[in-house]
C-alpha cells in the first residue's frame, strides 16, 4: 500500500475542470518529480491533496496510508502528515514565525501516538534550540524567525520560510510547489542541501517544477510528467534529461500517438 | 485544548459577578438640581465646585442630545442612579478597604499588579474611590497621586487653574453631564523634571445596577516632568444598562511626556461615553493607547491640541465590536503651533454583526507650518454580518504641511487560513491567530500584563467565532 495514493481525480476550480483522472502514489522515503507547463494542473493536485476549500473533488479519492482523506480539514490532513510548501505563502502582519510555527507544533503534538510527532520538540526550549539551528542551516540571520510571517520577505526568504516548517514539522509526505522559481544558483543550492540533508525513509517528497535545476541537486526516483489534468507519463530521471533537450513538444507528440 | 478552554471560563467570570453591598448612601433614580446639590453636600466641597456643577447641569439640560455617531436614543437620564457612595473610608492599605469590596479588587488582580509592577493605585467602587496608594519615594519627590475628591479639598489652588479649563461643560451634552454629577477619578500631578519610572494606575468597577459613573481625571505634567497613567474597566452584566461618562483633562507643560493606556471591558449593557482630551506645550509629547472591547455602545474620541512648537501627539487604539457592540472611535488632533507632529493608528475588528467606525479629525490652523500628520485606519470584518465604516475628517488651513491619510478595511482571506491550517491549526485557532497579529501593534504598547490580558480577552472573544 503506497503512502500516499490518488486515483483517478477529477477536481474543478471555480466550475473549470483542471485535474481530469489523475492517478499518483508516492512511498515513504521517495522522492518524485512532477513536471510539467504551466496550467497543466501540478499546484492544483498539491493543493487539493492538502484541501483548500476552493478545489472541489467531482470524483476520485485521495488516501494516506490506505484512508480516504477527502473529507478532512485541511489541519487534519496536517496531523496525519502531509505538508505543503507553498509557492507564494501568504502574509500575516504581526503573528511572527516563531509563534506560529510553535503553535503549529503545539498542534501537532497533540496526536501523541503517532511515530511522526515523537521527532517533534515538546517543549518552547527543544523547539527554539531546533529552530535556531535550522536558521542557520539554511543560511539566515535569527531575526528572520521573530520577523511576521511573510511580511517583507525577498522571493527568496519565502522560499527558506516553507523549507524551514518543513524541516521543523517533519512530515510523512511533502509538495514541493516550484521550490526553486524566483532562486538564485545560491539560495537554490542552499534550499537543495536542506531538503537533502533532511531527506529520509521516513519521508516522501514531491517536487513541483517547470526546469530540470532544481532536480540536479535534489535528485528525484521518479520523474511524471502533467499536461492537461493527466500525467501522461513516467519514469526514472532520464526523462528529465530528454524533457529538457526536447521540450514538453516531445511529451505532446508521444502522448497523442498513444492517444490514438 | 481542554486545558485552555477550563482557563477561559475563569477568566471570564473574573469581570461578571456581582457582589451585595450596603452602601452608606444611594441617591434616587434620575437627576434634578437637589440632586446635584446633595453629591456636593456629600463630598463637602468648597463653594466654587458647587457653583461649577450646578453652572454644567443648566449646560447639560440645554444641550440636544447628539445625533450624528452611535444610536444614544434608549438613553433614559431619569433611569439611573446618579451617585452611589460604597464606604465612609478611603484606604491607603488594602486593609483598611471594606472586606467585599477588596475582595473584589482581588479578584480582578489589582492588589496583585501593584505589589508587581505599579508605582500607585486608585481603586474607584461605584462613585468613589475607595482605595488609593503612592510609592513613597514618588511622593518625596512631590509627585500627587489622589483622588480627585481629595484633591478640590487639599490642593485647590492648581485643581481650581486647571479643572474644566481642558473640556469645559459646553464641550458636549456629556462633558456637561459629567461636570455637573463627576465623583471620583484621579488627580495626578509630576512636579518639574520628575520622571515617574512605573504607571500609575486606576481602576473603575461599577457593580450595581442602572448606576451611572462620572469620574473626573486631571493629569498635570509639568516641564520635563514624565508619567505613564493606566486605567481598566469592568463591570457585571445587568439587565439594566449602566452609563459611563468620563471626562478626562490632560495638561502637558513644555518638554513633558504623558502617555495615557484605558482597556475598558464593560459589559456589554454600559453606555461609555467619554470624552478624553490633552493640550501639549512646547516640545511636549502627548499618548493615548486606548483599548475598547466592551461596553454596549462607546463613543470616545482621545483628542491632543498641539499649542506648542513641536509638540507631538500618538493616538493608538483598538476597538473589538461583537454582537450588539457599536465601537464609535477614533481620534481628534488639533495643529495649533508650526512643526507639530501627530500619528493616529487606529484598529478595530467587527464580529457576529458588532460595527465599529473610526471617527478621526486632524485639524491644522493657519501659520501652523511645517506639521506633519499621518493617520492609518484598518478595520477588519470577520463575517458578513459586520460591519465598518471610516469617517476621517481634515480640516487643513495652512500649506505648507505633510498629511498622510491611509484606510483599509479587510477580511480574513481564505488563502490565509488555508496556509495557517495546512500547518496543523484548526481554523478558529488560525481566525485567532490572525486577529492577534492584527491588533499587535497596539497590544505591544501595554505593560506585558496587560497585553497578556488583552489577548486572553480576544481569545475569549474569538472562541466559536466559526459556526
Amino acid at each position: 500500500m503506497p503512502t500516499l495514493e490518488v486515483r483517478d481525480l477529477y477536481v474543478s476550480v471555480d466550475g473549470k475542470e483542471i485535474l481530469k483522472g489523475l492517478n499518483f502514489a508516492i512511498n515513504k522515503g521517495e522522492i518524485h518529480a512532477l513536471m510539467g507547463p504551466n496550467g497543466s494542473g501540478k499546484s492544483t493536485l498539491a493543493y487539493t491533496i492538502m484541501g483548500h476549500p476552493k478545489y472541489k473533488i467531482e470524483s476520485g479519492d485521495i488516501l494516506f496510508e490506505g484512508k480516504s482523506i477527502i473529507e478532512m480539514k485541511p489541519d487534519e490532513r496536517a496531523k496525519l502528515g502531509l505538508f505543503l510548501a507553498f509557492q507564494y505563502p501568504v502574509e500575516v502582519p504581526g503573528v511572527t514565525l516563531f509563534n506560529f510555527l510553535w503553535k503549529a507544533i503545539q498542534a501537532n503534538n497533540l496526536d501523541s501516538t503517532s511515530p511522526r510527532v515523537s521527532k517533534l520538540p515538546k517543549s518552547v526550549i527543544d523547539y527554539k534550540r531546533e529552530l535556531i539551528d535550522r536558521v542557520k542551516n539554511l543560511n539566515m540571520s535569527e531575526i528572520f524567525i521573530y520577523r511576521p510571517i511573510g511580511v517583507g520577505f525577498s522571493g527568496g526568504e519565502k522560499k527558506r520560510m516553507e523549507i524551514l516548517q518543513m524541516a521543523m514539522l517533519k512530515p510523512t509526505i511533502a509538495f514541493l510547489d516550484e521550490p526553486d522559481s524566483g532562486l538564485d544558483i545560491d539560495s537554490l543550492k542552499t534550499v537543495a542541501d536542506v531538503v537533502n540533508s533532511i531527506r529520509s525513509q521516513d519521508l516522501g517528497i514531491v517536487v513541483i517544477t517547470h526546469y530540470q535545476r532544481i532536480l540536479n541537486y535534489i535528485k528525484p526516483d521518479f520523474v511524471h510528467i502533467m499536461l492537461d489534468g493527466r500525467i501522461v507519463k513516467s519514469g526514472g530521471p532520464e526523462i528529465v534529461e530528454k524533457l529538457e533537450q526536447e521540450g514538453y513538444a516531445w511529451i505532446r507528440e508521444t502522448t497523442a500517438e498513444s492517444a490514438d | 485544548m481542554q486545558a485552555t478552554k477550563k482557563k477561559i471560563d475563569i477568566d471570564y467570570t473574573k469581570y461578571d459577578f456581582k457582589d451585595e453591598i450596603k452602601y452608606v448612601y444611594q441617591s434616587k433614580r434620575g437627576l434634578s438640581r437637589e440632586i446635584v446639590e446633595e453629591i456636593s453636600y456629600w463630598k463637602n466641597e468648597p463653594d466654587w465646585m458647587r457653583r461649577f456643577r450646578l453652572h454644567s447641569l443648566e449646560v447639560f439640560l440645554k444641550k440636544p442630545m447628539p445625533t450624528w455617531g452611535a444610536d444614544l436614543s434608549e438613553i433614559n437620564f431619569d433611569e439611573y442612579i446618579y451617585y452611589i457612595k460604597p464606604t465612609d473610608r478611603k484606604g491607603k492599605s488594602w486593609d483598611e478597604v471594606p472586606e467585599k469590596i477588596r475582595q473584589t479588587f482581588e479578584r480582578l488582580g489589582i492588589p496583585e499588579a501593584e505589589r508587581k509592577f505599579l508605582a500607585g493605585v486608585g481603586a474607584q467602587y461605584e462613585s468613589e474611590v475607595v482605595y488609593h496608594s503612592l510609592r513613597e519615594d514618588l511622593m518625596k519627590k512631590g509627585v500627587i497621586f489622589v483622588d480627585i475628591d481629595t484633591a478640590v479639598r487639599e490642593y485647590p489652588e492648581i485643581v481650581k487653574k486647571y479643572f474644566g479649563t481642558v473640556v469645559p461643560p459646553e464641550d458636549n451634552k456629556f462633558a456637561a453631564l459629567n461636570s455637573a454629577v463627576w465623583s471620583g477619578g484621579s488627580f495626578v500631578y509630576v512636579p518639574k523634571g520628575v520622571k515617574v519610572d512605573f504607571p500609575l494606575q486606576a481602576y473603575f468597577r461599577i457593580n450595581a445596577e442602572s448606576v451611572g459613573q462620572f469620574e473626573r481625571t486631571l493629569i498635570i505634567a509639568e516641564e520635563g516632568a514624565s508619567v505613564h497613567y493606566i486605567e481598566g474597566c469592568t463591570a457585571p452584566v445587568y439587565s439594566e444598562d449602566s452609563l459611563h461618562s468620563a471626562v478626562v483633562e490632560i495638561i502637558a507643560l513644555p518638554g513633558s511626556h504623558v502617555r495615557y493606556t484605558t482597556v475598558q471591558n464593560w459589559s456589554k449593557n454600559v453606555y461609555n461615553l467619554v470624552t478624553k482630551r490633552a493640550v501639549a506645550y512646547e516640545g511636549a509629547f502627548v499618548e493615548w493607547v486606548d483599548g475598547n472591547l466592551g461596553s454596549k455602545v462607546t463613543m470616545k474620541y482621545p483628542a491632543v491640541y498641539l499649542l506648542g512648537r513641536g509638540a507631538k501627539a500618538e493616538i493608538l487604539s483598538i476597538a473589538y465590536a461583537g454582537a450588539g457592540q457599536h465601537q464609535d472611535t477614533g481620534a481628534k488632533v488639533i495643529h495649533v503651533a508650526p512643526y507639530t507632529t501627530s500619528n493616529i493608528v487606529s484598529k478595530s475588528i467587527s464580529k457576529d454583526g458588532g460595527r465599529t467606525s473610526y471617527r478621526g479629525l486632524v485639524k491644522v490652523q493657519k501659520g501652523a507650518v511645517g506639521v506633519k500628520s499621518t493617520v492609518k485606519c484598518d478595520a477588519l470584518m470577520l463575517d458578513e454580518f459586520s460591519r465598518s465604516d471610516t469617517y476621517p475628517y481634515m480640516e487643513i488651513d495652512e500649506e505648507l504641511v505633510s498629511i498622510g491619510h491611509e484606510a483599509t478595511v479587510g477580511k480574513i482571506s481564505e488563502d490565509q487560513l488555508f496556509y495557517l491550517t495546512s500547518r496543523g491549526l484548526t481554523e478558529s485557532e488560525a481566525l485567532t491567530l490572525v486577529v492577534l497579529g492584527f491588533i499587535e501593534p497596539f497590544a505591544k504598547e501595554l505593560p506585558l500584563d496587560y497585553a497578556i490580558e488583552l489577548n486572553k480577552l480576544i481569545k475569549l472573544e474569538m472562541e466559536g467565532a466559526i459556526g
